[in-house]
């Protein structure tokens, strides 16, 4: 265990190799991994703890931390060798309760660029412990460390005493242990202050985010491209056509296979379980929230992500969350799926409520942009700009409302700025795959359920028949044809359905732009919705979908009266 | 009297970046003190501040060779004295 962005997953890959589980803590939102390796022939189990601070926890991971620390046999303590003096007070509060410890005093090659000189076995004298440098990234030290566990052993000289005590005796510490030479600005150093100050980080970030964007889509695209389109048309598809032949016509083959288009399966119109149903969420929207999490990852390991947050605290602040809120908001527009798994990184209640809502209304997700695009694309640019820009601001106007209306607490920003590293690409991949991996686990159960009773209700007519119920309220109050209802409620819970059963209707580019914004407003797909029942919890989704709902119904009042006048 | 004179000092919020501080007192419960002690942000500290974000955004500061971001009315509550 340790603080927070000091290299402990890094170290653990290190000592665990491949074999590796991600799962969550019973009863808790909180993750971890979990992995296996030998000490001298004997198989012992390593877990990564979540990163902390303390041993008196102030959020639901340190808990989970402290949980773990109580367990342990040994504890492996993972210190920033570079900022020795903050992550001394973890150490001594562990030391202080009498386990058996051992210390990987990592990041030891930056100290040297630093001009930092640790006097490692000197500390390891005054703490009592054994103490071994380490340079997880490239694996040195690494050997001595696991040779070493067998060494571990408590402090008895260290006793529990207050914060003030604690602190002095950590700068007495530091006194006999480290030498500093004088500081040269690094260029880390200067970059670290060129992109936090306002006047040169805000247009930074904005090409952070840029090259970020631009990253996400060059790895989506070739993951489609090269792997997954080829895998669907040249492996997959005559399977699925001998299937076809197989089943003749009837429900089962529409209900499996769906609409043959032209005597072929169209993988994006077909819309049955086992083609359009396994396409788009395989190889659409899962190679774009591959390449959203490994954007992310590198984010995240380069040290960037708290500088954006501190920059984008102000807007996310008055909108009820905090700088962090931009995480989940970033990843929604991938698939909103993983972005209502990442609002769990939110502290409070209320601000967890709020970027889910925030999330479904107004973050338009992959498969979302796509059909904007697709049904706007022809008439021109000017369409798609006003749908982006009724949900930019509709995003900004319901934060507003919702801060001031929401119960509960929306704490400040307070988290450390660490110093920029170079992401390593293998510990960025591993991360990666594991979030993958997880998100599968997480969300595909719960989209297969979706999906079958959506496409249940579908083909047992109960959407169509809720859509002519709806019909004569289309044209008055927004201005479109009846038979746009049924495309808004199937739509509901499939959006690549809804649109094609837009098109057909002969719309004018200004009614399509209200369709298209209220399908895009008033629910989230039938995944998203499962996962965000899973966080909130029953009765505040319910909340939330009425938002969703009364938004999407007053926006395309509002667009109604704005392009065709009062009724 | 001691316990007066300490109270005094201005909020971190008003010093401008590049300058150090020294922190004389924070305002607030036991747990908001612990949080911040954690990371090194106690009484008699010598603090740099970094960067302050416009419209009241948060405050970026340097304690112990650690930078972090502090929400302002946190940094409001934090009371501290310049530091040539």
């Amino acid at each position: 265990m340790g603080n927070p962005n000091v290299g402990k997953s890094v170290v653990f890959s290190r000592l665990t190799g491949a074999n590796v589980i991600a799962s969550n803590y019973p009863g808790t939102t909180v993750d971890y991994s979990k992995g296996r390796m030998r000490i001298d022939g004997e198989k012992v189990e390593i877990i990564d703890a979540p990163g902390t601070y303390s041993l008196e926890p102030t959020n639901r991971a340190e808990e989970v931390a402290l949980k773990m620390f109580k367990e342990a046999d040994i504890v492996i303590n993972v210190i920033d060798a570079t900022n020795l003096e903050r992550n001394l007070y973890l150490t001594l509060q562990i030391l202080e309760r009498d386990k058996p410890v051992i210390i990987a005093l990592n990041l030891w090659d930056e100290t040297k660029h630093l001009g930092i000189h640790i006097d490692e076995k000197k500390l390891e004298e005054i703490l009592g412990v054994p103490v071994v440098p380490t340079v997880a990234l490239t694996g040195e030290g690494i050997k001595t460390l696991v040779s070493r566990i067998k060494e571990a052993k408590s402090a008895e000289h260290i006793k529990p005493t207050s914060d003030e005590a604690r602190w002095i005796e950590i700068g007495s510490i530091i006194k006999k242990v480290e030498k500093v030479e004088h500081k040269h600005h690094t260029i880390y150093d200067i970059i670290s202050e060129v992109t936090i100050k306002p006047v040169t980080g805000i247009p930074f970030a904005i090409i952070i985010i840029f090259a970020a964007f631009w990253l996400v889509r060059i790895i989506g695209e070739n993951l489609i491209n090269f792997l997954l389109d080829p895998f669907f048309e040249d492996i997959y598809k005559p399977i699925m056509m001998q299937l076809s032949k197989l089943l003749g016509s009837g429900f089962i083959h529409d209900m499996l296979i769906g609409q043959l288009i032209n005597g072929e399966i169209d993988f994006t119109q077909s819309m049955g379980i086992l083609t359009t149903g396994l396409y788009v969420p395989i190889a659409l929207v899962l190679p774009y929230i591959i390449a959203f999490y490994f954007t992310l990852s590198i984010l995240e390991d380069s040290g960037y992500l708290p500088r954006l947050a501190t920059l984008v605290d102000n807007i996310f602040h008055k909108l009820g969350m905090h700088g962090h809120g931009i995480v989940p908001t970033f990843l929604g527009l991938g698939c909103n799926v993983p972005g209502a798994l990442a609002t769990r990184t939110l502290e409070t209640r209320k601000q967890r409520f709020i970027s889910a809502t925030l999330l479904a209304i107004a973050i338009p997700c992959m498969a979302q942009t796509a059909m904007i695009f697709g049904a706007l694309g022809k008439y021109g640019m000017r369409y798609i700009a006003i749908v982006f820009l009724v949900l930019i601001t509709l995003y900004l106007i319901i934060g507003l409302i919702l801060n001031k209306t929401v119960k509960g607490e929306s704490p400040e920003i307070f988290l450390e700025v660490p110093p920029y590293h170079r992401p390593s690409i293998k510990a960025v991949s591993k991360k990666t795959w594991m979030r993958v991996r997880w998100f599968l686990g997480e969300a595909v159960p719960f989209l297969m359920v979706g999906v079958f009773l959506v496409n249940l209700l579908y083909f047992l007519g109960v959407l169509q028949w809720i859509g002519k119920l709806l019909m004569p309220l289309m044209s008055t109050l927004f201005g479109l044809p009846g038979e746009a209802s049924t495309a808004l409620i199937v739509g509901f819970l499939r959006k690549d359905l809804a649109v094609g059963m837009l098109l057909p209707l002969n719309m004018n580019p200004l009614q399509l732009v209200i369709a298209v914004t209220m399908l895009t407003i008033y629910f989230p797909c039938v995944a998203t919705f499962t996962v965000l029942l899973k966080e909130l919890g029953f009765k505040d989704m319910i909340k939330s979908t009425l938002i969703m709902i009364s938004t999407a119904i007053s926006i395309g009042f509002i667009l109604r009266v704005i392009f065709f006048g009062i009724p | 009297m001691v316990d007066k004179m300490e109270r005094q000092g201005i909020p971190l919020v008003d010093i401008p970046p590049g300058q150090k501080a020294r922190i004389i007192h924070i305002v607030g419960g036991v747990g908001f003190k612990h949080r911040l002690n954690i990371m090194g942000i106690i009484e008699g500290k010598i603090i740099k501040i970094i960067t302050r974000q416009p419209f009241r955004g948060p405050i970026t500061i340097k304690v112990n060779g650690t930078s972090m971001t502090i929400g302002r009315g946190m940094a409001q509550k934090i009371l501290v004295e310049v530091v040539k």
